[in-house]
């Protein structure tokens, strides 16, 4: 019996680049959507980091005289838990949101320039584990994240000397701050020129999605506030390591020089911080309450309004460094006149809600919740451009109270709107609702019970950044309250990183358009393809995705822009 | 979706005020604390009207834009058969009115912001025989310094100040960025290394406040307050003229001991200055020409006895007391009943471990020399 042996050709085995393997696709990515999630993955990281200090903080500060950290290690956990928050959980996040979804809404491919976008990343994540690797040799900076000199060119046994050795601490601010501004600048330059050279036909600047508008503001601002931080971070590691003298009053330097110029930087952060949670609120706000955005007009030229003011309103975190009368008021009135627009913003969005129908999904109830809590802080910052009422509270726990309203009851309420929003289209999954209510929940109750009496306690005259008090000033019960508070948020945090990974395993399928919104991100597929439109739509009035929906009421037929 | 588990949006509209108002109540924890609230003089009396402005402005518009916030949240909620809003984009006037309103109630805030900050420290005397008194404040890590170059008086601490004079204060720092703040009676102002800040402020009743120093400045920023002790014109005047006297020559033998330890073995005239012993005159104990390198680093110790707080209050003798007639303290026969008890015992026995970081580094002394160190400063009245 003839038998025949059939035998297989030889397979060409050719081994696999290292961009087509699963990793390598991740690490060598250009495409914005991916960058874009892990700039927020990154980004969460760093808050958990972040989170971890803050309540390691409030354990110490849970019993007068605590004893759970040392007077040097408080320190620099005070300092990493601020430099942290702001430079690598907020930044990266929302540069993050800025990388997905702006060029989805304005209908282009990609960012401008890909690889400037990976560098970008890239640079946050190094600068990341270079600043808290300072914590493995004990030597995390120390100097607060203001950083003031001259307390931040010495080190902590100097004593009174004027000068001496400084220990690594600082040097590790220094130079993960130079880092991360290469990166912010490298990603503002890439959304000015994807935001104004990009936009799909028909979409003109006053056409543009609000999140669109805040990205672009909030890169400008960082292309011109950025360079201040980084002139003053290289002063001072040149009176560091070369004997320079910039900040060094004994050797004809002043102290000062350095609060100019990082409040210079620093107040626009603020408004880096707190403009793109502003826009991403303006995109949930509409889609949840069924009707267009009011007042679109003023809540973009708002934003460009609060930008400029933001560049004139820095001395106000320092009128007790004794500035003549006339430049406080000059400060006092230019921090007035910036809390107009802002109010402006807060009214248009109440009714954007009011006469809609309004849909209490988590994104909403997030967004609902960030209008509540950002109003408290807003308050809080008129009442500190009271200048002799300032006197009293800064540098007490009123300023910590006013600052987390702003950034968490702001922009992190914000980012939980915008990340429950987003969610279906970068994974195609839903989260699920009702993990979202009791995070949003416990995020309402935890935030108020920690932070709410934080004023009180500044009116009752407790500091600052002081790593223990005593039991009979009265302060025991608040800060308590404050610890209990504190871990209510860590709870809700867990919530919110279960509901992320069961969601992401096994939740409900999203479809292309779960939220029947506005925008063009939603026109394409959960995730969108690699080149994420097939063809480039057109677009003829704010809200394109609706147009198409809806043809026979659209708003280019019945608007007026 | 499943449904949401707040049904009903009261709860909602219940939640916040709830929050807030038990906070509130923690007001009632403060009796002893350092408040604004409770001002004692023009400049904190001002600083404190103003807050209750700015809260009666601020709870206005909280309340109104919260309300209509958690209404239109309520009132428009979607319901089984809601039909389709009407696509509203905006609406000019309404834009111009909710411009011009806060507009409106911020500028009338910053007007009393500008009036009152001009007129802060326009204040007059309501002391006839002290009118006014010239103070130097020194920031150091971490404690603070009071020199009275008037008087001829230099002190560690404590601030005493005549009742009803205007305090013309001196802000001096050779070191790092300090703030001088005593809530009840004056906010702040930083003391910075080339800066001549002047505080002016007036103290009205006599009594003893709270002081501390509100800018980050090191590790021990948390231990650098001190208290500010109000006397009305006969008793700072006394005070005065003890606090120029040098150092009385102790007739006790135990104390006598401890001066020659204070001088020699001890090793504590390396930093420490007592007019009488080691130093000629008070002016000698400044501190605050502390960029020359032979001048002293650690506090004038002349009239020790008479302080409740040492080392930036990180310790202070119980109330109604102080270091000399603390009952903790009390050598019997030489000895201390319980040594443990007593702070000055902690911290001539390990500074380190009492306030980490300080600058007093002592080479480790016996009991029995601790306890004649004791005696000699009990003796320094």
């Amino acid at each position: 019996m003839a038998t025949r042996t059939i035998v297989e050709a030889p397979v060409v085995e050719r081994r696999k680049r290292l961009d087509e393997t699963y990793i390598g696709e991740w690490l060598m990515t250009t495409d914005h959507k991916k960058i874009g999630v892990m700039y927020m993955l990154t980004g969460f990281f760093f808050f958990l980091a972040g989170g971890v200090e803050a309540l390691l903080i409030r354990t110490q500060l849970a019993v007068p005289n605590g004893h759970v950290l040392s007077p040097e290690v408080y320190n620099q956990v005070f300092t990493m838990h601020g430099t942290t928050m702001i430079f690598l959980f907020v930044m990266p996040t929302l540069t993050g949101f800025g990388n997905f979804v702006v060029p989805l809404m304005i209908g282009a491919r990609d960012m401008a320039f890909p690889r400037l976008n990976a560098f970008g990343y890239w640079m946050v994540l190094f600068a990341g584990i270079f600043l808290s690797s300072s914590f493995l040799l004990g030597q995390a900076p120390n100097g607060g994240w203001f950083n003031y000199a001259p307390l931040s060119e010495l080190t902590s046994n100097c004593g009174n000397a004027v000068m001496c050795t400084p220990a690594l601490n600082e040097d590790f601010w220094l130079l993960g701050i130079l880092l991360l501004g290469i990166s912010s600048i490298a990603g503002s330059l890439n959304f000015v020129v994807t935001i104004l050279k990009m936009r799909a036909p028909g979409m003109t600047i006053n056409r543009m999605p609000l999140f669109t508008w805040m990205t672009l503001i909030t890169a400008f601002l960082l292309l011109f506030a950025i360079p201040s931080l980084t002139a003053a971070s290289v002063l001072e590691l040149l009176d560091r390591h070369l004997g320079a003298h910039f900040y060094q009053f004994a050797a004809g330097g002043d102290p000062l020089l350095w609060q100019h110029l990082f409040w210079s930087f620093g107040h626009p952060e603020v408004y880096i911080l707190i403009l793109p949670a502003f826009g991403m609120i303006s995109e949930v706000l509409p889609v949840f309450s069924r009707k267009p955005i009011f007042g679109y007009t003023f809540i973009a030229w708002s934003g460009v309004a609060i930008g400029f003011l933001s560049f004139t309103v820095w001395a106000h975190h320092m009128f007790a460094v004794g500035l003549p009368p006339i430049a406080q008021a000059f400060f006092a009135t230019s921090t007035t006149l910036i809390a107009i627009p802002t109010a402006v913003k807060i009214f248009n969005w109440i009714a954007t809600i009011a006469l809609g129908k309004v849909s209490l999904k988590v994104p909403m109830l997030f967004a609902c919740g960030f209008i509540a809590m950002f109003l408290i802080g807003g308050l809080d910052g008129a009442a500190l451009a009271v200048v002799p009422f300032d006197y009293q509270v800064t540098d007490t726990y009123f300023v910590v109270s006013h600052l987390h309203y702003v950034l968490f009851g702001g922009t992190v309420f914000g980012i939980f709107a915008g990340f429950y929003y987003w969610f279906p289209k970068m994974s195609g999954k839903l989260m699920n609702e009702r993990l979202g209510q009791i995070q949003f929940w416990l995020m309402l109750i935890g935030i108020n019970l920690t932070f709410f009496s934080m004023h009180i306690l500044g009116l009752l005259g407790m500091p600052r950044r002081v790593y223990t008090y005593p039991d009979n000033l009265g302060w025991n019960e608040i800060n308590l309250l404050q610890t209990v508070g504190a871990f209510m948020l860590g709870l809700a945090i867990m919530v919110f990183f279960w509901n992320l990974i069961t969601s992401l395993r096994s939740g409900l399928p999203a479809g292309d358009d779960p939220w029947d919104a506005y925008t063009l991100e939603w026109d394409t597929s959960s995730p969108p393809v690699h080149y994420n439109f097939l063809t480039i739509p057109t677009v003829r009035s704010r809200r394109p995705f609706y147009d198409m929906k809806n043809p026979d009421i659209a708003d280019w037929k019945t608007a007026t822009h | 979706m499943r449904m949401p588990i707040f049904r009903r949006m009261k709860h909602r509209g219940a939640i916040i005020p709830i929050v807030l108002l038990s906070s509130l109540l923690f007001t009632a924890c403060g009796g002893n604390s350092p408040t604004i609230l409770n001002p004692t003089g023009p400049v904190a009396v001002q600083e404190a009207n103003l807050f209750w402005f700015i809260l009666a402005v601020a709870t206005l518009v909280f309340v109104v834009v919260e309300a209509v916030l958690i209404w239109s949240i309520i009132r428009y909620r979607e319901r089984p058969n809601t039909p389709a809003p009407r696509q509203i984009h905006g609406n000019n006037t309404i834009e111009i009115i909710w411009t011009v309103a806060p507009s409106l109630f911020l500028f009338a805030v910053l007007t009393g912001t500008i009036y009152t900050m001009f007129n802060l420290t326009n204040i007059s005397s309501t002391n006839g025989s002290i009118p006014e008194i010239r103070v130097a404040a020194v920031g150091h890590q971490w404690w603070w310094e009071f020199d009275y170059p008037n008087q001829h008086v230099n002190n560690a601490d404590t601030l005493y100040l005549p009742q009803g004079s205007v305090v013309h204060m001196d802000l001096q720092s050779s070191n790092v960025i300090h703030s001088f703040w005593v809530p009840s009676i004056t906010g702040k102002t930083d003391v910075i290394p080339g800066h001549l800040n002047q505080k002016i402020f007036r103290a009205d009743q006599v009594g003893e406040y709270h002081g501390q120093c509100a800018e980050y400045c090191g590790t021990q920023h948390a231990h650098m307050y001190f208290n500010v002790i109000v006397l009305d014109t006969n008793a700072f005047n006394a005070w005065v003229s003890n606090e120029q006297q040098s150092a009385r020559t102790p007739t006790d033998a135990l104390a006598l001991q401890g001066q020659k330890i204070f001088t020699g073995s001890g090793g504590c005239t390396g930093c420490h200055g007592i007019v009488g012993v080691n130093l000629n005159s008070f002016d000698a104990a400044k501190t605050n020409s502390g960029l020359s390198a032979t001048a002293l680093v650690g506090p004038n110790m002349t009239h020790f006895a008479e302080r409740r707080f040492i080392a930036g209050g990180v310790l202070i003798a119980s109330e109604g007391h102080n270091w000399a007639n603390e009952p903790a303290c009390q050598l019997v026969n030489g000895k201390l009943a319980n040594k443990d008890n007593c702070g000055l015992y902690q911290w001539l026995h390990d500074p380190q471990a009492v306030k980490p970081g300080n600058d007093m580094v002592i080479s480790s002394l016996s009991d029995s020399q601790i306890y004649a160190l004791i005696a000699y400063l009990q003796s320094l009245k």
